[in-house]
């Protein structure tokens, strides 16, 4: 992954298995939501590829991309609202576009999404009528629009009370087990990445690729470098 | 300004200065310069070592550990020993955390000197980039353009509507006054020199053909850029940085479908309309200065004008005018998109797209009147 000539991270290789909970973790600046931005097609890689189940994302063409983008959601930081639409009508757009549902079933979808993330009766907010953990979990139910079958969340619990980030994580694990989804998370928040991570890899920022991958859990009980046993502790027990 | 007596040196043997602090050091009453215990230090040879005395000093905060830094960097230069212990704890917990993380090698921005040359060849870089960025967004845009015309295009009509309403109906006020005061000022103009001749009645003409052929058109295009174009870049720019724009993208909608196109539509559709109507509010202002400085009736004032306004010249303005709309619409979104990732970008893109609309026009309208004089229109 580079910008312009700036190389951020080189030789990453993990795979992804489906019902993962698979964590993108590592120091600020390390090039975790860039990762994202690869992974979902935002940003290209300058070199190597991004193969979904047998297909080649990087190399396909725009509309077999358009597909592959279809079946996964994203929550954006900020949740990334749609701010000239209200909440029913930014989850429905998907469904109207990429649906033959008419437009009372759309709407009883998006209660639904809604219902889901705790929002039940918001359907006429606007984004700019709500709060940053109400955008966040509308912004979920938005991801959720089409039933995706991955879920890609970027950093979900940043500027979330510890409750509210708590009751994210449980909604992700809910979703998870229940729609069968597999969720890719951008977090350094430790809670959560011992509480939903089943998977996940390590971007180190000195040496710019990856150091470690596998549960997290095993690797807070193994850890294959200083560095991570750093980042899992929190560095505690350290001077400074 | 610096207190005299915030600091005071002693010399207790040959080897080692005594800095004694004094006073109440406050961040508002300035700080001395490292430079002037320099001084000291240089006007005796053998200076080995600093130690400081702070048995006078009321009160510190950061202007204490500024100097102190300083300090310590110029006894780290100089080989001097810095004995830190006659400073308070916290004063000497706070420059050991200062000085706990080296600093990171090449983390400090080079103030390398650019010389003039490589200055021009950066801009030169810069501009070529962005005219590359700009056919790139030309070349998606006409793709979008053809999807539309397959009706394949996808974007909300509700948007259509709202933009409609907002670059039709809500410029309206704005474009009357502007408009209205274009027709006095070129009466006017006319009126001072015509009145010489006796020749009062082609100010009815001047104001005609400079009106409905030119001015109409360029006025309202001018107006839209500086209204809309700007308003176009900064809701694009906003959502750029609030990554409406990405979440667009990621679910498989072109951002270019569902925000530029329907805007393009908008503005090429109401800017004719306007244009029309600021023709017309134009030649009203101009009747009204005939009609008032240079005793012209009415009617008289209508038909002249009409004798000297064919249809041609109406159409040619107001196809002018759709093709300024696009200019303002395309500029203000492109500028919109290629938006940077923080607020002041915002800012800077609605000013640039303001600056590309009317300078797009101005090209646009010149071109324009090599081609009419071409074919004779």
């Amino acid at each position: 992954m580079a910008y312009g000539s700036f190389v951020l991270m080189r030789d990453l290789n993990f795979t992804i298995n489906d019902g993962d909970v698979f964590i993108i973790m590592g120091g600020s600046g390390s090039g975790k939501s860039t990762l994202l931005r690869h992974l979902i097609g935002l940003n290209e890689p300058a070199q190597g590829e991004i193969v979904y189940r047998a297909e080649n994302f990087t190399k396909a063409d725009p509309d077999k991309r358009q597909e592959i983008l279809r079946r996964t959601g994203v929550l954006f930081q900020s949740g990334a609202l749609w701010s000239s639409m209200t909440l029913a009508e930014n989850i429905g757009l998907a469904l109207e576009e990429y649906t033959d549902l008419n437009p009372e079933e759309i709407r009883e979808i998006a209660s639904l999404k809604l219902a889901l993330v705790g929002l039940k009766g918001f359907e006429d907010y606007y984004p700019s009528e709500i709060s940053g953990g109400m955008s966040k979990r509308a912004g979920l139910a938005r991801a959720m629009a089409l039933d995706p079958e991955i879920l890609f969340f970027d950093e979900p619990s940043a500027g979330l009370d510890p409750i509210s980030s708590r009751l994210l994580d449980d909604l992700i694990l809910e979703l998870r087990d229940n729609l069968g989804a597999t969720v890719v998370v951008v977090t350094h928040e430790l809670a959560s990445i011992f509480t939903i991570g089943n998977n996940s890899v390590f971007l180190d920022a000195e040496t710019r690729t990856m150091t470690a991958g596998g549960d997290p859990k095993e690797l807070l009980a193994h850890p294959p470098n200083p560095m991570v046993h750093r980042f899992l502790t929190r560095g505690e027990g350290e001077q400074i | 300004m610096v207190e005299q007596d915030q600091v005071s040196f002693q010399r207790d043997d040959d080897t080692t200065l005594l800095v004694r602090f004094s006073g109440a050091w406050r961040l508002r009453g300035g700080f001395p310069s490292a430079s002037l215990v320099d001084r000291e230090i240089q006007s005796a040879a053998q200076v080995r070592g600093l130690a400081f005395d702070t048995k006078e000093l009321i009160s510190w905060d950061s202007s204490v550990l500024a100097f102190l830094v300083d300090l310590s960097e110029l006894c780290r230069q100089r080989g001097i020993n810095m004995d830190r212990a006659g400073l308070p704890a916290g004063v000497r917990r706070l420059l050991h955390l200062a000085e706990a993380v080296p600093e990171k090698k090449g983390a400090r921005k080079e103030e390398a000197e650019i010389s003039f040359l490589q200055r021009v060849g950066i801009s030169a870089i810069g501009a070529g980039d962005s005219l590359g960025e700009m056919l790139k967004f030309l070349g998606e845009m006409s793709v979008t353009f053809v999807r539309l015309f397959r009706m394949k295009a996808r974007f909300r009509p509700v948007d259509l509507f709202l933009l409609i309403q907002q670059c039709g109906a809500q410029a309206l006020p704005i474009v009357t006054l502007i408009s209205f005061l274009v027709g006095v000022i070129l009466a006017f103009v006319g009126a001072v020199q015509l009145k010489q001749f006796g020749a009062q009645i082609y100010v009815a003409d001047l104001v005609g053909i400079a009106i409905v052929h030119e001015m109409g058109a360029m006025m309202t295009g001018i107006i839209m850029a500086g209204r809309t174009g700007a308003a176009f870049a900064a809701q694009l720019g906003t959502m750029k940085v609030t990554q409406e724009i990405d979440a667009f993208t990621t679910m498989g909608f072109s951002p270019l479908e569902f925000l530029v196109l329907p805007r393009v539509i908008a503005l090429v559709l109401m800017m004719p309309l306007l244009c029309l109507y600021a023709d017309f509010v134009g030649v009203l202002g101009g009747a009204t200065i005939a009609m008032g400085m240079l005793d012209l009736s009415w009617t008289t004032y209508i038909r002249e004008t009409m004798h000297a306004v064919g249809l041609t010249d109406i159409f040619g303005g107001i196809f002018k005018s759709a093709v300024y709309g696009v200019l303002v619409a395309l500029s203000g979104c492109l500028r919109g998109i290629q938006c940077g990732n923080s607020s002041s970008a915002v800012g800077d893109a609605a000013t640039s797209a303001v600056v590309t609309g009317i300078v797009a026009i101005v090209a646009a309208c010149g071109i324009f009147a090599v081609v009419f004089y071409v074919l004779g229109i």
